[in-house]
């Protein structure tokens, strides 16, 4: 169902899935642009021709090999713990909300967060260096304040999505949330 | 509402039957336990059911029923469904299986569904009824229902966190749905004893039901672990009756143990092998704290002991304690020499200065003559350094910790002439900073009122004024000469302070990490949970949504920050701002644990 391009905040393509795995109980995921070869490339190469530079006046071969060793370290520590691939929502209604994050590495970080903690979820606005960007967040409560907002979890938080796409997901977390209330 | 129902993975196979568990107040979801199978006295169930609730204070009931369809069993759906006037309750699950579909699917009949006069044929006509409205109608009732696919093993031996304090001990349930879900499985392990090769009248399907899991390895473990707890409480009474004499608590003694971190360390793991033989805590949440401490503790003390013994291996095996022995003294002459060297520089024109030679002279004749001291008393001692290195190693074989700590006391020891010279360089800067702020005041006409805590304004006469100002500059010149020997020394003791804090970091480190709670986090995840994870299971149209629950594990720094163990160098720590700022008006800086500074 999902032919609309959309993108983040500072313009790269994103895509958003929808699934409807039944009446209450709905998936969105939302894919961050890829890792860019070019990027990649221009961070290899300044590495090595900075060792290589450092090796022409010092002749010390080991500054070589620490090289290969840092780049090889930093890409895996990159994909592994900065590079999100795809962030992905469930809602379930009466149950809850789980919030899910997948790294380019395949490592998953999983919240669940209960329904009796979630007050609503809304789409806030914030100041993001010179520019107004908007994301969506799940307001938290505690079951013995139930009119108090204890926190807020941002959701989609490294692709940042802009307002269109934003829009489309809260309008359906709301209908599924209103339904089992 | 959409009703939740929590079904165990282990029952998915499992013969047609009723199913046991528990509604979930409040949250309109229902935990299924087991599955009693068919054939069955409905008064023996009852009996078991009442039993299994005296013993697990988890109100059980009937749910409902449950049919997996066989071959030859045609007329099971009407009989379980009769079940439901036997076991009365206000809502009774009917969850069947059918030939080709891997969903459940589920009917919901209310009290006065039941009660009316034909149930049997009122629920077929409900059923016929939405045969003829079409799919449609069926999916909007099917829909209703989520079944949630546990681990009953799993969920039934992790510990939700963060743990609270309240829980179950009097009566009052969590809030949470999940915590409630965990507590009634946790709670509910006297209904999964009973497995296939029992003889008694009831057969029922839970994870254990293929057979009871234990190991003979923890079984020999426990038996052998009493006579032994046994010996080593005795052990420890004795040793904290030798302890708690009065003689020892004099008040040099006193001080000076509190000073010797070979002691501290002595009563800290005297303290920590004490909570072990204490009893355990009542309320369940408590008692798994509890539970952890204990294993943490112990586990940390074997490897501590383990660690230490391999050193002692080390010490005592070809003559090494003699060759340490022999190194050492050299070792401090070396240091000594090298200290004369930096005196005689710093007493010529150090790095090009000028500095005042009267001053100059005696501070350095001084600081020569103490070395000299210093070095008489190390040739003094050195016959008897091979003994101690000897006695010393044995302590050892109480834990690698004990070793590192007499380590670092023999450290502090032998640079007892580092730790004098940096005392009085300390304390002749601090007075000259001291002197020249108050002068300095003095210069400006104004003075401290010690009264009002600030500084006032005042007129002096003409004669103070003179004698402050020619001290203020005496104290001024003099000033480079008493800091540059405040500079060199306070070095040369930070260099023993830090070597001293690695050592007691690393004590710290053996004594505080949780090496049970990081070893059950890798081994078994599921044991420390941080939460729960969902997944969508198969979607066929028609059938309810099922969703497999799994346990999320708890991060492994979340492990260290809620099963450290206590130890005594958890203060706040001086920053480095103000470490250096006492460096600078040459306030004194201890490595000592129960002062409030340390370099590291």
């Amino acid at each position: 169902m999902e032919d609309e391009a959309f993108s983040n905040i500072s313009g790269k393509a994103i895509s958003l899935d929808c699934q409807t795995h039944s009446s209450f109980c709905r998936e969105f995921t939302v894919s961050s642009p890829k890792m860019s070869i070019g990027k990649v490339m221009v961070y290899t190469c300044s590495v090595w021709l900075l060792a290589y530079a450092v090796f022409f006046f010092t002749e010390n071969t080991a500054v070589l090999s620490s090289a290969i060793l840092i780049t090889l370290t930093g890409m895996m520590l990159h994909i592994h713990f900065v590079k999100v691939d795809h962030e992905s929502l469930l809602v379930i209604g009466s149950l809850g909300i789980q919030v899910s994050s997948s790294y380019a590495s395949g490592r998953e970080v999983t919240t669940f967060i209960e329904m009796s903690r979630i007050k609503d979820i809304v789409i806030n606005e914030a100041v993001y260096l010179n520019q107004i960007i908007y994301y969506l967040c799940v307001l938290l409560k505690e079951p013995s304040e139930p009119n108090v907002v204890s926190s807020v979890v941002p959701l989609f938080q490294s692709s940042k999505p802009r307002l269109n796409c934003l829009a489309k997901v809260y309008e359906s977390c709301q209908e599924i949330l209103s339904k089992c209330q | 509402m959409v009703l939740k129902i929590f079904f165990p993975q282990c029952c998915n196979r499992a013969e047609s039957g009723l199913l046991v568990g528990r509604w979930i107040s409040g949250h309109d979801s229902a935990v299924v336990l087991a599955v009693i199978h068919y054939p069955f006295i409905p008064a023996q169930v009852k009996q078991y059911i009442q039993q299994m609730q005296a013993q697990s204070r988890v109100d059980l009931t009937v749910l409902g029923s449950w049919s997996l369809p066989k071959d030859g069993q045609e007329g099971m759906e009407s009989f379980l469904r009769d079940l439901s006037t036997i076991f009365p309750q206000e809502r009774w699950l009917q969850i069947r299986r059918q030939f080709g579909k891997t969903g459940f699917s589920c009917e919901v009949l209310s009290r006065d569904q039941i009660c009316g006069k034909n149930p049997g044929e009122k629920a077929e006509k409900k059923k016929k009824k939405s045969e003829e409205d079409g799919g449609d109608a069926e999916r909007e009732d099917e829909e209703k229902v989520i079944f949630v696919h546990y681990e009953q093993r799993k969920v039934m031996l992790s510990q939700l966190h963060p743990v609270e304090a309240q829980e179950s001990g009097n009566g009052s349930e969590p809030n949470s749905e999940l915590r409630q879900v965990f507590g009634t499985v946790a709670r509910s392990q006297p209904l999964f004893v009973l497995d296939r090769y029992d003889d008694g009248p009831l057969r029922s399907t839970h994870w254990q039901s293929e057979g009871r899991e234990a190991s003979i390895v923890v079984e020999l473990l426990k038996r052998a672990s009493v006579p032994l707890g046994l010996l080593l409480g005795r052990m420890l009474s004795v040793w904290t009756w030798i302890c708690s004499a009065r003689i020892l608590s004099v008040f040099p003694l006193r001080f000076l143990f509190s000073k010797l971190s070979t002691c501290v360390q002595l009563s800290y793991r005297t303290e920590r092998l004490q909570t072990l033989g204490a009893p355990q805590a009542a309320p369940q949440a408590a008692a798994h704290m509890d539970f952890m401490r204990k294993a943490n503790v112990l586990v940390s003390v074997l490897l501590d002991v383990s660690l230490g013994v391999l050193l002692m291996s080390w010490l005592y095996r070809d003559q090494n304690i003699a060759m340490l022995a022999s190194n050492m003294v050299p070792a401090a002459d070396r240091v000594a020499q090298k200290l004369e060297e930096l005196l005689q520089w710093l007493m010529g024109a150090p790095a090009g200065l000028k500095m005042n030679r009267a001053l100059d002279q005696v501070l350095g004749r001084f600081f020569l003559y103490h070395i000299h001291l210093w070095i008489s008393y190390i040739h003094l001692m050195a016959p008897f350094i091979q003994g101690i290195l000897w006695y010393g190693g044995l302590s050892a074989c109480l834990g690698l910790t004990f070793a590192l700590s007499l380590l670092s006391d023999m450290v502090a020891l032998f640079t007892f002439h580092i730790y004098c010279f940096y005392v009085y360089g300390a304390r002749l800067y601090c007075l000259k900073i001291y002197g020249l702020s108050s002068l300095w005041r003095l210069f400006r006409g104004k003075k401290w009122n010690v009264l009002r805590q600030r500084v006032d304004s005042c007129s002096y006469d003409l004669d103070q004024l003179f004698i402050g100002t020619l001290l203020f500059t005496i104290l001024l010149f003099l000033l480079p000469t008493t800091a540059l020997y405040y500079l060199v020394f306070t070095l040369l003791r930070l260099v023993v302070v830090l070597f001293q804090g690695v050592l007691h970091l690393s004590v710290d480190f053996i004594n505080s990490f949780p090496l049970f709670a990081m070893a059950l986090r890798i081994c078994r995840p599921y044991r420390l949970a941080e939460g729960v994870k969902f997944r969508v299971l198969c979607e066929e149209p028609g059938t309810a949504l099922h969703l497999l629950m799994e346990i999320n594990p708890l991060k492994c720094s979340s492990v260290v920050q809620t099963y450290r163990t206590p130890t005594y160098s958890c203060y706040p720590r001086d920053s480095w701002v103000a470490l250096v700022k006492k460096l600078f008006i040459g306030e004194l800086i201890y490595p000592w644990r129960h002062k409030t500074t340390k370099s590291d």
